[in-house]
């Protein structure tokens, strides 16, 4: 491995500064969490958040919204934003020497946007646009569903909103928004790459040092009833997405559970690709991942496969799942570990991978592991400590989402409803 | 970093990108075959070989190959474009030897009847995932509409009739008319141990007969046509455009990139400003393509249907505009600054680099280091990107559009046949 240094710095206004200095890389990549997500937006405008990193990228400080992509892509920064359940997010790689001006850029985003009520329509329409798009999205349609049934309100949320909610928001509304929801407290700014600790220190006491903090509300959690939901659409396959819990993250057992996980699905020899894939030629893709909000986990499964098999994948799928409980094998533990570490080496190579790896830790952890403690976590995990984590927590009480032209026969008494 | 190169008696070429420093090592088997080398009887089956070729060999089951690429711990996969076929893996230094022997075993593969008849599923079930997903072949449709029976009309992954009705034997003599040693480039990039590869693959490959693999490679016609395909489940209007562009011999490639990047870019470009920045469409890029003997340039839009035709209009029109008055000195180094900071980006990790330099030596039989590449774009002028403009007229189109609209311009659409 090599020799990292991760540092980080609380300012007095609660903004978490994450760096992890990669002296061999020719970039620097940056990653500014903001605590907006679309779990604060008002349940009669949901979308708002989406619509609000709309609008702070139209214009910020001295610059108009023209001027705002002009000079980012003069800097040669590719930069994107995004929202999600927890945060509003905006980040990019660039050439190392690139950082400090596309920080200040940010920091203008995040603090001083126009928000220009001439330019209200045409983001609205962009937002809008996102919605509607998604409507053809249908494994991401499925897994929305699937989020929906596992959270409830607001932790499974769409984060482009609704129509309704996006198309009746107003400009005030947008300004309300900011005004409660982009603050340093809860905020992490992480960066990696080719630059030095004590300069980017300084220069974000600077930039972001002075930046108020404030109180805002998230909508209150409702859990969901459902179990199951199974919608018709006319498509050539079924998308299936079923969903049990598990861990989080910050959880002590987060790694056998994600161990497991890996057996199921991590590479050409995982039980998923072997016997839904391989065997039996049911799908082209199937796969399973873990999924973590801050107190709570769950597992996320998702096959694709044409109409008149759709019921065999299902089947199939579920006792993959169930089987899981009997326990993994030595040869299946040693392949994932090697492909672990290799990922984990190979961040290395990407100041992108670890400036968004590093922001997510603190997120969850509010620390930053390392590799090599996670090296040491990956060297502890053993088929016994996996399979005693499974023993007590057996893949059971799936919740099921499909889309396709009809439903399917749902076993184990899991009560369905369609739409 | 080192380039270094060998050919074996039978004609495999070697090369190697070698960087002491780097954590990883990519390798890469690059087959000059791709579906426009098939016939239309054929289609498909450059795709579905690559599928086959992870199915085992005289030595190794379907099922040990999967398995062998995971112990190396590596990201493996391959793909399929109209020219070639490339097989890759990046991996840990220390599985060179490993990843070698396994990727040249399953360059000559058995090609088990009871695995292609299982293949043949998971095929048939990509392409109904593709069939699901936007632009419902609305890519696939208009490349055949452009090219019409140039060899590049073909669609990669076949249609379900064409793959349904291909044979073992079939894709065994097509096999023996593209897998030539004389047709392949072995290449890698990141930490290499040169001496020991080319050891290597002398002993794996040396014996592999060499024979002719001829290509046609025929400049493509111009051909002006508009399609509308009726999808009623479709929420959006899909639309894409090809024009006639540089061939990948062709020295105006790079000025083509560069027009390409200040027309349709996805960010900061003329269509970003009048139809994404507005939300007038979902999305709207435009780019160039190069091919053997002739190239594209493509457009692709997606909006509300009822928004097809002003922004069709619109696209027509900023095409007209830049064929009357080119590009500013502005937009063009705005352009250059996003090329040039994309490749050193890029090429960071060997696995990226790896696509770069292997591509470059089949199409061209040259190396060039990012910093010639990016010189070479950097010398590009406003006269070179009006002579693009002035030879290929971008405004003379094949326009296939599929969505819920009836009828686009007074053209009635047709029913999506099947995939």
């Amino acid at each position: 491995m090599v020799n990292q240094s991760i540092h980080h710095h609380i300012f007095d206004n609660g903004l978490v500064l994450l760096a992890e200095p990669m002296s061999w890389l020719e970039s620097a990549a940056f990653a500014l969490l903001v605590p907006a997500g679309c779990n604060y937006d008002p349940d009669e405008h949901l979308g708002l958040a989406n619509l609000v990193c709309e609008m702070v990228q139209r214009g910020c400080g001295s610059r108009d919204s023209r001027q705002f992509i002009n000079d980012l892509e003069l800097l040669g920064a590719d930069t994107s934003a995004s929202v999600s359940n927890a945060h509003t997010s905006f980040g990019g790689a660039m050439p190392a020497d690139s950082l400090m001006q596309a920080l200040a850029i940010h920091a203008d985003v995040v603090r001083r946007p126009l928000l220009p009520e001439d330019q209200f329509e045409d983001a609205q329409l962009v937002c809008l646009q996102e919605v509607r798009s998604l409507e053809d999205d249908l494994p991401q349609r499925v897994f929305h569903q699937l989020r929906q049934l596992r959270y409830g309100d607001p932790y499974g949320r769409k984060t482009c909103g609704e129509f309704a909610g996006v198309q009746t928001a107003t400009a005030s509304d947008v300004r309300s928004f900011f005004h409660e929801t982009y603050r340093p407290n809860g905020a992490i700014l992480s960066v990696a790459g080719n630059f030095a600790w004590p300069e980017l220190q300084a220069a974000v006491e600077r930039l972001f040092g002075d930046w108020q903090p404030r109180q805002a509300a998230m909508a209150v959690p409702v859990p969901s009833v459902e179990t199951c939901r199974q919608v018709t659409v006319d498509s050539s396959q079924t998308h299936i997405g079923i969903g049990y819990a598990s861990v989080p993250y910050a959880h002590t057992d987060y790694f056998q559970a994600r161990g497991a996980v890996g057996v199921l699905s991590d590479g050409m020899s995982s039980r998923l690709f072997t016997e839904v894939r391989e065997n039996r030629g049911l799908a082209y893709a199937v796969f399973a991942s873990c999924h973590s909000l801050p107190d709570r986990g769950s597992v996320l499964c998702y096959a694709g496969t044409s109409t008149d098999r759709a019921q065999e994948t299902l089947d199939v799928l579920l006792a993959e799942l169930i089987k899981l409980a009997d326990g993994i094998r030595e040869d299946e533990l040693a392949r994932l570990k090697a492909k672990i570490k290799s990922g984990l080496v190979m961040q290395q190579e990407s100041s992108s991978s670890r400036s968004t790896s590093i922001a997510a830790d603190w997120y969850h952890l509010g620390r930053v592991r390392t590799m090599d403690e996670l090296v040491g976590i990956l060297d502890g995990l053993s088929c016994d400590s996996i399979n005693r984590y499974l023993a007590e927590h057996p893949p059971s009480d799936f919740t099921i989402a499909t889309l396709g032209v009809k439903p399917l026969e749902i076993p184990f008494g899991i009560p369905s409803a369609q739409a | 970093m080192e380039f270094l190169q060998h050919k074996l008696d039978n004609g495999l070429e070697i090369i190697a990108e070698c960087n002491p420093q780097a954590y990883s090592t990519a390798l890469g088997f690059f087959v000059k075959a791709g579906s426009r080398d098939e016939t239309d009887r054929l289609n498909g089956v450059s795709h579905f070989l690559e599928h086959m070729v992870f199915k085992g060999t005289p030595t190794r089951t379907a099922a040990d190959v999967n398995r062998e690429l995971d112990e190396i711990g590596s990201m493996s996969n391959a793909f399929t474009t109209e020219e070639q076929t490339v097989y890759y893996a990046a991996f840990l230094p220390e599985y060179q030897c490993q990843a070698v022997a396994l990727l040249s075993d399953i360059l000559r593969p058995s090609l088990r009847e009871e695995d292609f008849a299982m293949e043949k599923k998971v095929i048939l079930e990509e392409i109904a995932k593709y069939d699901d997903q936007p632009p419902y072949g609305a890519h696939d449709r208009c490349m055949v509409a452009h090219f019409q029976s140039h060899p590049l009309g073909r669609i990669i992954l076949g249609s379900s009739q064409s793959v349904s009705g291909l044979t073992r034997q079939q894709m065994l003599d097509y096999f023996r008319s593209r897998y030539s040693p004389s047709n392949i480039v072995v290449a890698l990039t990141g930490r290499v141990d040169f001496p020991r590869l080319i050891e290597q693959l002398d002993r794996c490959c040396g014996a592999w007969e060499p024979f002719e693999a001829p290509r046609q490679t025929p400049p493509a016609a111009d051909h002006q046509g508009f399609d509308v395909y009726y999808k009623e489940s479709s929420a959006q209007q899909y639309i894409v455009q090809i024009a006639n562009g540089p061939a990948v011999e062709d020295e105006q490639r790079y000025a083509a990139r560069v027009l390409g990047t200040v027309l349709g870019d996805d960010s900061g470009s003329r269509l970003f400003w009048e139809l994404i920045d507005t939300g007038l469409a979902e999305s709207a890029a435009l780019g160039s393509y190069e091919f053997q003997g002739t190239g594209l340039f493509m457009t692709y839009l997606s909006c509300a249907p009822e928004d097809t035709r002003a922004n069709l209009d619109a696209v027509q029109r900023i095409i007209q505009q830049a064929e009357r008055d080119g590009v500013t000195d502005e937009e063009l180094q705005q352009a250059k600054s996003k090329i040039l900071s994309h490749l050193v980006l890029q090429s960071e990790r060997p696995a990226n680099r790896l696509f770069s330099v292997g591509n470059n030596w089949l199409q061209h039989g040259v190396y060039r280091t990012v910093r010639q590449t990016m010189d070479r774009y950097q010398q590009i002028t406003r006269d070179d990107v009006h002579a693009v403009l002035q030879r290929y007229s971008l405004s003379r189109t094949t326009t296939v559009t599929v969505g819920p609209r009836t009828e686009v311009y007074g053209v009635a659409a047709r029913p999506l046949p099947a995939a």
